[in-house]
């Protein structure tokens, strides 16, 4: 799985030009999709990830200002070609928009229109972005309600009248009904009990297999991304912290406040662990932040921490886990330090 | 010690028609707990399977339709103002969403001092009541705090303010509902260690209202499963996570997120959908249109609650082919989870070069 990737994100930065100043939402994030992986985007509220999300696909709306960087989509159909997301036109920003790059916003309720029935409104999408005839575009529309599971009789329903599972799952019919490469999850779970985020799980990793798309799956909750992610990049205050595969990112994050987000949820299996929490909250974003931006919550925080630059660097030679974190990092410290009380690593 | 807040064979119906005949939701159906001070008890289930209802009727929000609350021994009246007010004082509830239960309009000192001054402190003391209720929570410091308004506090301090004004009348019950599942997963832990604290601290009783069995592990002495409204299973937190009993448990747990379950594992079979509201005298067991092992006798009988161990129940036809059930299904994802966990290790995938 080497070569280019689908979705390459460099150097991003994204600001709030508020009244009380500048927000940076978003620093300097490097990130790469590549073809057919799921990629997990983890961070507490206020952290970034959505904006990221939005960003990429030019969503925002004044006063978010994208301020620098690139977002190159290599799409692998002949219509799609390579584009740059930040310099496209309106004009190519809709054909990239779902039949490309799709969304599954966070809250299902507020997304679908509450006075449109639900197979109007993925028709809708198919009507803004393609011009095909009426009978295909029916076909097309039960063609992704039975993917997701959903009764075709349940297309004449209006969102109210649906459960919520089952309009998290509209959502993902309407994100999949172009066929797009790339799909981002912005806590498409998050609402729902375990029971049925365990189906949608379920489904969206099945679904990728059979369709072979892509997925930027965004969300709060770690344990979920341990499930289905094959990637994991933590993110806080606006920058990427970590990025490792979802097993190195459980049994060895070297980053303090990953190893922090890992420790703060209960085990149901095993015995008891002993928790802790993260103690402080998020720093201000309209102050610009020298150095490490979770050193002052950080138990490891040194004097360095204050200028270092947050570049993601390997955490050791060989090895593909990139970390942000200056301290922790075995290739600027001692070997053996790697455990942090309150957290059981590798257990 | 005795109970402070004592429910026994709790109904709730409400009527959804009237005419051309009348039908009526079983939203709580028979239901029985005990509140002991110092002690939490967590009520577990998924959306609409009633409780939040038992939280409302124990809070005195509503009527049951039948059954019967206690307080300290005493039957609970709270249709005239004076007697909900007096009963008010003594059981609190917490909300699920710090962002609707605060006024946006109003600032912290107005919500912690409305609740003093309605339940009697005098003027004199109120400021230094308002510091103790503030330390309490561990919102410092108390003074710039007080004159903020709710949306420039994140949603942990919003809860935390929410818990002090419930603190405020010196209750001796706190009805938590979902306080947690609408904060961040890092943030929730510390507002479940407060109300710990606090519990501890002033011997309050809990009830801790949630669909996150996990955190009921932690948190909770007793934990209540409830499915379609009435409780399927009851036992002390550790027998009731690491044995279900009843299947409604064991797919509760097998569905919560494993973090050590690295990819993968989601191939774990999908339980069938939810079915719709179940109509008021349906005969035999709520579960058994999802239950795998349901039988006829499952569907026309309702289960008795069968004694496990001591303390714990559940309410199943077939708790032995339950318990052979969940030990096959964990062991089918265990061993899906050994070949992610190969997947996982094997060619690393590179992001690109830095």
């Amino acid at each position: 799985m080497t070569g280019q990737p689908l979705l390459d994100i460099r150097g991003l930065c994204v600001s709030y030009r508020t009244s009380s100043g500048e927000v940076r939402a978003v620093q300097d994030v490097d990130l790469a999709l590549r073809a057919g992986e799921i990629v997990g985007l983890a961070g507490e509220s206020g952290s970034g990830k959505s904006t990221l999300a939005y960003g990429v696909c030019r969503l925002l709306r004044p006063p978010a200002v994208i301020t620098g960087g690139e977002v190159t989509y290599h799409g692998r159909r002949a219509a799609g070609g390579t584009i740059d997301l930040l310099d496209a036109t309106a004009g190519q920003l809709r054909s990239l928009r779902w039949r490309e790059v799709a969304i599954v916003f966070q809250s299902a309720m507020s997304a679908l229109n509450p006075v449109l029935r639900v197979g109007d409104q993925i028709g809708d999408v198919i009507r803004a972005h393609t011009s095909i005839s009426r009978d295909e575009q029916r076909d097309r529309v039960h063609r992704v309600i039975d993917l997701v599971g959903i009764p075709r009789n349940r297309l004449r329903s209006y969102p109210h009248e649906l459960s919520g599972g089952m309009r998290q799952r509209v959502m993902i019919a309407m994100a999949l009904v172009l066929d797009p490469e790339i799909v981002i999850m912005d806590e498409p779970t998050t609402a729902l009990d375990v029971v049925v985020q365990r189906e949608i799980l379920a489904q969206v990793v099945e679904l990728k297999e059979r369709l072979g798309f892509t997925v930027l799956f965004i969300t709060h909750d770690m344990s979920v991304l341990m499930e289905i992610s094959d990637r994991i990049a933590v993110m806080y205050a606006g920058r990427l912290m970590e990025i490792a595969d979802a097993a190195t990112i459980r049994t060895a994050p070297v980053h303090p406040y990953t190893q922090g987000l890992l420790g703060s949820f209960p085990s149901l299996r095993g015995p008891k662990r002993e928790l802790a929490w993260i103690p402080g909250s998020p720093p201000d974003l309209t102050i610009e932040i020298p150095g490490c931006p979770f050193a002052p919550r950080c138990p490891h925080a040194a004097g360095r921490c204050a200028s270092v630059p947050m570049t993601l660097e390997p955490a050791a030679t060989g090895v593909v886990h990139l970390t942000a974190c200056p301290v922790r990092n075995p290739a600027n410290a001692p070997a053996g330090q790697h455990a942090v009380a309150g957290t059981e690593v590798g257990e | 010690m005795s109970a402070v807040l004592e429910a026994s064979g709790l109904c709730k119906d409400y009527e959804i028609a009237s005419w051309p005949r009348r039908a009526s939701v079983a939203a709580v159906r028979d239901v029985s707990l005990q509140l002991e001070g110092g002690k939490v008890v967590a009520l577990v289930g998924e959306s609409g399977s009633g409780k939040s209802t038992v939280a409302r009727l124990l809070a005195g929000q509503e009527r049951p339709s039948r059954g019967r609350i206690l307080l300290e021994g005493k039957p609970v009246d709270v249709r005239r103002r004076r007697s909900y007010r007096a009963y008010k004082r003594t059981v609190q509830m917490i909300f699920q969403d710090p962002f609707a239960s605060l006024n946006p309009a109003h600032t912290v000192r107005y919500h912690l001092q409305r609740a003093l001054r309605i339940y009697g402190t005098t003027k004199a003391d109120e400021a230094g009541q308002l510091r103790s209720l503030l330390e309490q929570v561990r919102l410092s410091p108390p003074e710039p705090t007080l004159e903020r308004y709710p949306h420039e506090l994140s949603g942990g301090q919003r809860q935390r303010v929410a818990i002090a004004r419930a603190l405020a009348v010196q209750p001796r019950v706190l009805l938590a509902d979902e306080p947690v599942s609408m904060l961040d997963v890092s943030i929730r832990l510390e507002i479940l260690t407060l109300l710990d604290g606090l519990r501890k601290r002033l011997g309050l009783a809990v009830l801790y209202i949630t669909h996150d069995i996990a955190s009921a592990r932690y948190f909770a002495d007793e934990i209540l499963v409830m499915y379609s409204g009435a409780i399927v299973e009851r036992g002390t937190a550790e027998q009731v996570t690491q044995h279900p009993g009843h299947p409604y448990t064991q797919l509760l747990l097998r569905s919560a997120p494993d973090p050590d379950a690295f990819g993968q594992a989601l191939q774990r079979s999908p339980a069938p959908a939810r079915t719709a509201d179940t109509p008021a005298g349906q005969q035999g067991c709520h579960f058994s249109p999802r239950c795998p092992l349901a039988t006829d006798q499952c569907r026309q009988q309702d289960p008795e609650p069968q004694t496990l161990t001591a303390s714990h129940l559940a309410a199943c036809w077939h708790l032995g082919a339950a318990a052979e059930h969940h030990r096959q299904a964990r062991e089918l994802a265990a061993a899906a989870g050994d070949v992610s966990a190969v997947q996982a290790t094997s060619p690393v995938r590179l992001p690109h070069a830095p």
